[in-house]
């Protein structure tokens, strides 16, 4: 079974590590905060402006001056701290925030990333997603293998109007988990009864598979 | 000590002519100057140039202006929730400058610092890099982003007093400090107009030298875009 939207953000919250300081996007990487692991501390940073970022506020207790990236109401956790967003990009183009999760529209084998735009439909900038890719240490990419169409995100060169260069390090989508190596796209873990040979077909880059692939551990 | 208090929103916005060039203050509708923007969508002010991470939505913020078409060009960094702006920008009317966010907050930073232009890897490789000079620090290629500076800067606190000092609130601050830094005249309204000696020094986070003119803002409507909540267990 390819896995849903949370099992993704699920898979992506193994990659997290104590006392880590992590950017989530808008979207599935959103998710991530639900699935932390047990014993391990970690601060969200949200670009517009705030470091140690908690959940959704109780019903009634919504604030229009403490919002996320997504434009969402949030609360803050104790120890958290506001700022303006200078400050808050050079957290992250100064490599402060160690881990970033996005989504992607495609992926490349190179490492390249294309979120922003497509050309002539959808064009509503990129917020902060340039700034995030360009210096991020980490950078995990949660996204569908495939597009409605059944059509491969996973190429050998992005289509679309790129985000960054040679960036992405890994991508968790619904049917696989895949490392960027400087030889490709690694095959590191299969979603729980998807095969080697379905990912194959679904993938329009080429596939390093280095002996049997483990299923995910969810 | 200088007063910086102006009484009347008219007296805020005086001065602003068409083909200006003005800043905004906000992220999404959060910490937006909203006094200042409605008067602007009133005055007869048209080819605006303005400098904004948004552009609001249809009916509120900058939407106002658009919908007018007071404005000729946008530079944000994100420009969805308006549909309005969407149809203006695919048909040609306005032109829209899109610059990767980080880069639109230092901008403004260096334009206010005195700094006319920084290298930084956003945008490396993109569009964004279309005509721009590269230069490689660390073994890693960087672009040239030049400042940004503006005829009026139109920023919102939460506290502020009559001397230019500004305190803001949550993540309302976001571009508002540095914009502050980067308008020739800056205009800051406020929820909460003090007298001077009431803020304590150590908690101002914009000195009042950045700013021209203070406004207490008449009321405030704190639009929310996107409302997420919890339930109780």
């Amino acid at each position: 079974m390819a896995l849903d939207k949370n099992q993704i953000a699920q898979r992506i919250a193994q990659e997290l590590e104590h006392n880590m300081y992590v950017n989530l996007g808008i979207g599935i990487p959103t998710l991530v905060a639900n699935y932390i692991p047990k014993g391990i501390d970690i601060e969200f940073q949200s670009e517009n402006g705030v470091l140690g970022m908690g959940p959704f506020p109780f019903e009634g207790e919504e604030d229009p001056d403490m919002i996320n990236a997504g434009k969402q109401t949030i609360t803050t956790l104790p120890g958290a701290v506001l700022f303006d967003s200078a400050t808050s990009f050079a957290m992250i183009r100064g490599r402060h925030v160690q881990l970033t999760v996005l989504g992607a529209m495609e992926v490349a084998e190179n490492g390249d990333i294309a979120n922003w735009k497509i050309p002539g439909k959808m064009v509503k900038g990129m917020g902060g997603a340039m700034d995030l890719v360009a210096s991020a240490e980490n950078i995990i990419v949660a996204m569908m293998h495939t597009n409605r169409a059944g059509e491969s995100k996973i190429l050998k060169k992005c289509t679309l109007p790129i985000t960054g260069v040679n960036c992405i390090k890994k991508v968790v989508t619904n049917l696989a988990v895949l490392e960027v190596s400087k030889e490709g796209f690694k095959l590191l873990e299969r979603a729980p009864g998807v095969s080697v040979e379905e990912i194959k077909n679904s993938t329009e880059a080429g596939l390093i598979i280095e002996g049997g692939v483990p299923e995910m551990q969810l | 000590m200088i007063n910086k208090r102006v009484k009347t929103i008219d007296e805020a916005i005086a001065g602003v002519e068409s083909n200006m060039t003005f800043m905004v203050g906000g992220f999404g509708l959060s910490g937006i100057p909203e006094n200042c923007i409605a008067a602007l969508a009133k005055k007869d002010t048209f080819e605006l140039t303005c400098i904004s991470n948004n552009a609001g939505i249809d009916n509120f913020g900058l939407g106002l202006l658009l919908q007018r078409k007071q404005i000729k060009k946008m530079i944000s960094s994100y420009v969805g929730e308006n549909a309005e702006f969407e149809r203006q920008m695919l048909s040609g009317e306005l032109e829209v400058d899109l610059i990767p966010q980080g880069s639109l907050a230092e901008r403004c930073r260096a334009g206010g610092a005195g700094i006319p232009a920084f290298f930084t890897p956003a945008g490396y490789g993109t569009e964004v890099a279309e005509g721009k000079e590269v230069r490689e620090y660390n073994g890693k290629p960087h672009i040239l982003e030049l400042a940004l500076t503006a005829d009026f800067a139109f920023v919102k606190a939460w506290k502020g007093d009559v001397a230019g000092n500004l305190i803001f609130k949550g993540t309302a601050r976001n571009f508002n400090p540095l914009m502050a830094m980067a308008g020739k005249i800056t205009v800051a309204e406020v929820e909460e107009l003090v007298p001077v000696g009431e803020l304590d020094p150590n908690q101002i986070h914009t000195p009042g030298i950045f700013v021209q003119r203070i406004l207490q803002g008449e009321k405030y409507e704190k639009r929310i875009e996107q409302r997420t909540v919890r339930t109780r267990e």
